[in-house]
């Protein structure tokens, strides 16, 4: 009868917890969900779920003549994936030289990258800020690629190489024999096995820059020119709280596409995540 | 005596003729190699030569007559320069050492690779330099190049009034150091600073660790039910980008129009509470939503290693008679945190550098009188204060110096610890 008792208590105490989580989780963004379909600009005396809900905000953001919002979305859509593509072919090409072949100045080369992977590469931003002007490559987005692929490649290099060192070299020594050149070993033996940390790293590199404000708002001039997170917070900081209900909106178009891609591929980031990252 | 008795000395000819690179290749009857390298050596010198003049005359001097030079752009020459002599220099070494050693092959009678032999060995031995070099030149422009500019602007007095090109920059040693530590202005925001980032990364971090862990052990109890909601509800601050859910929560602790003083506190019967105005409780609501953001990270990965633990282990434990607490200390746990160790201390460095949370929520503030931070700036943030808004070039510079110099120093500490760097062919 103990027992019982005891774990009635025990799930009785884990489920109130448990509630009281997902209610500190989910009133946020029920809160700006609720907002995003108030009338008027302003927050005050709106509710979370409006009497007279609109889509209004929403009309507005689509709307070229009156927002930026649809070009911003594409400006960040189009860096973060060229970023992407890009970390993920020098990456690929980094990790699989540094954890399959010895050669003169490897180990040199992991340390550097050991120690340039913990400084941010945005704490130099006056450097890539002068970098940029003498380059003419500021307020351009090939510029911001660029700036993010460099900076990407140390830590992902070494998550990759991780995983890599866990893939068997008996694979490519009897492929060699076979007479697989190297660019074969690689192609088409290495990288197939390699899929799960090429998801990381890709995951890694799209969100990077998306989520990135500090070396967008420094190296973007224009406002046509910015990304999200620079142009959402532009339209929240002019006069904060006066167009809050348009920013509310813009928000819920920001988050619920990453939140449903995220979460249905959410299981392989974990599982690829944990393998290379137990290796380092 | 161990050494070789050499018949000639065409290693000894072919070294000092390489002293011009091609010479000593072509004396060794590699033709190609050796017009190769010889062309090499004049492109590099009629492309780079300009550079290398200006960029190293002024790195030394920053300029010296005010229209004509322009500091900055002396400085970044300077160490385009530097780092072209560095790969002249690396190729010279190299070019030196490949005419000794096949003067040497000759003076053992051995016989030197032919053309096609070469371009094999070239192929081989090349591949992964061939495979890391784009990789690597671009981490050279816009990783390592910053990093030595940022270096050396610390040790000069780029600022609002030694702004290029109606004023010259000067190196002035360890001035700005000095001035970080004797000046009253700077040595209180330093210390306010130093002081407030690091209890927001330890405090904020440890947190949100302890939170994940906690929540991954408590939903993975056997007879709990619903644990796929649950689990998919707990990881949606995970899903949403953090930008956004920060400046979702400026909007909630706004103090006139804001869902906490408005909804939340007033229909508990409580005072709405200055959160964007008070430093104290602005940092509570910081350390409150980076918890928020940053639990689900950990709770995800937690939850994945023990679903990993096999339940042998467990009956294995009932059978000895162990109690559920006994468990938890002796098998959970230590499996858990053996595994996630690697990826907390990255979450420290990660809030260390957390620019997003400090600016986005209350842009650092708000402001103190007699220092010129912000009562939530944090190292990182205060830099980037320094930088865009006051124009304190070369302080900031000598702040990200000191700050590099912590993070490198924690860097290495935590990976001559870990299992990899010992074995040395792994690494």
């Amino acid at each position: 009868m103990g027992m019982k008792r005891r774990k009635i208590i025990r799930l009785t105490l884990s489920y109130i917890v448990i509630l009281v989580v997902a209610a500190i989780i989910v009133y946020p963004l029920l809160w700006v969900i609720g907002s995003s379909f108030n009338p008027g600009q302003s927050l005050s005396g709106s509710k979370m779920i409006p009497e007279n809900a609109t889509l209004a905000h929403y009309k507005e953001l689509f709307d070229p003549d009156q927002s930026d919002y649809l070009r911003w979305y594409w400006n960040s859509l189009k860096i973060s994936t060229l970023t992407m593509v890009f970390s993920v072919i020098l990456v690929s090409l980094t990790a699989y030289s540094f954890s399959r072949y010895r050669f003169i100045g490897r180990k040199n080369g992991l340390i550097t990258f050991l120690i340039l992977q913990m400084i941010p590469n945005f704490a130099a931003l006056i450097a890539i800020y002068v970098l940029g002007l003498l380059t003419k490559l500021i307020d351009t987005h090939l510029g911001l690629i660029l700036v993010y692929v460099g900076g990407f490649i140390p830590m992902n290099t070494w998550l990759m190489k991780g995983y890599l060192d866990t893939i068997p070299r008996e694979l490519d020594e009897s492929a060699r024999i076979d007479g697989a050149g190297h660019l074969r070993i690689f192609w088409q033996i290495i990288m197939p096995l390699a899929k799960p940390i090429i998801a990381v790293v890709a995951l890694f590199t799209f969100t990077g820059p998306f989520a990135d404000f500090i070396l967008a708002s420094v190296l973007l001039r224009s406002k046509e020119k910015y990304t999200l997170a620079v142009g959402l917070y532009d339209l929240v900081a002019k006069q904060f709280g006066s167009e809050f209900t348009t920013f509310a909106a813009g928000s819920v178009l920001i988050a619920l596409p990453i939140a449903i891609l995220f979460l249905s591929f959410q299981k392989y980031f974990v599982s690829g995540l944990t393998a290379g990252g137990t290796k380092g | 005596m161990e050494s070789t008795i050499y018949q000639s000395r065409h290693r000894k000819i072919a070294l000092g003729l390489s002293i011009i690179p091609g010479l000593g290749q072509l004396y060794n009857r590699q033709y190609m190699k050796g017009i190769f390298f010889l062309v090499l050596t004049v492109s590099f010198f009629i492309v780079f030569h300009d550079l290398l003049d200006i960029g190293l005359w002024g790195l030394v001097t920053l300029g010296e007559i005010v229209p004509r030079d322009h500091s900055i752009f002396l400085l970044v020459e300077g160490i385009l320069a530097a780092i072209v002599l560095v790969f002249g220099l690396g190729f010279y070494a190299f070019n030196l050492q490949d005419a000794y050693k096949n003067g040497q092959k000759r003076d053992l009678g051995l016989k030197i690779n032919s053309l096609r032999e070469q371009y094999q060995t070239l192929v081989d031995s090349g591949f992964p330099y061939l495979m890391i070099s784009p990789g690597f030149i671009l981490l050279i422009f816009v990783v390592v190049f910053p990093i030595i500019f940022v270096v050396l602007l610390a040790f000069t007095n780029y600022d609002l009034y030694h702004t290029p090109p109606a004023k010259l920059v000067d190196w002035v040693g360890l001035q700005n150091f000095v001035d970080l530590v004797k000046l009253d202005l700077w040595r209180k925001t330093f210390i306010n600073v130093l002081a407030w980032t690091i209890i927001w990364t330890f405090g904020a971090t440890t947190l949100q660790i302890a939170l994940g862990i906690f929540l991954a052990i408590l939903v993975n109890q056997k007879d709990l039910k619903g644990k796929a909601i649950i689990r998919t509800i707990f990881i949606l601050p995970w899903a949403v980008p953090a930008f956004v859910t920060i400046l979702i929560f400026a909007g909630m602790f706004n103090e006139s129009f804001g869902a906490v003083n408005q909804t939340i506190l007033a229909s508990l019967g409580l005072p709405a509470i200055d959160w964007m105005t008070n430093p104290f409780w602005t940092k509570v609501a910081l350390i409150f939503i980076q918890t928020w953001l940053g639990f689900p990270f950990i709770f995800a990965m937690t939850t994945g290693v023990l679903q990993s633990i096999p339940s042998e282990l467990y009956e294995a434990a009932t059978v000895d008679g162990a109690t559920a607490w006994q468990k938890f200390t002796k098998i959970t746990l230590p499996l858990v945190l053996y595994t996630v160790a690697p990826i907390l201390i990255t979450q420290y460095t990660f809030n260390f550098n957390n620019f997003n949370i400090i600016y986005l929520f209350n842009g650092g503030g708000p402001a103190v009188s007699g220092q010129n931070a912000g009562a939530t700036d944090i190292l990182i943030s205060w830099i980037y204060r320094l930088t865009m808004t006051s124009a304190q070039y070369s302080k900031a510079a000598a702040v990200t110096l000191l700050l590099s110099l912590v993070v490198v120093s924690v860097a290495l500490w935590q990976f001559r610890r870990t299992r990899s760097f010992k074995e040395e062919d792994m690494m």
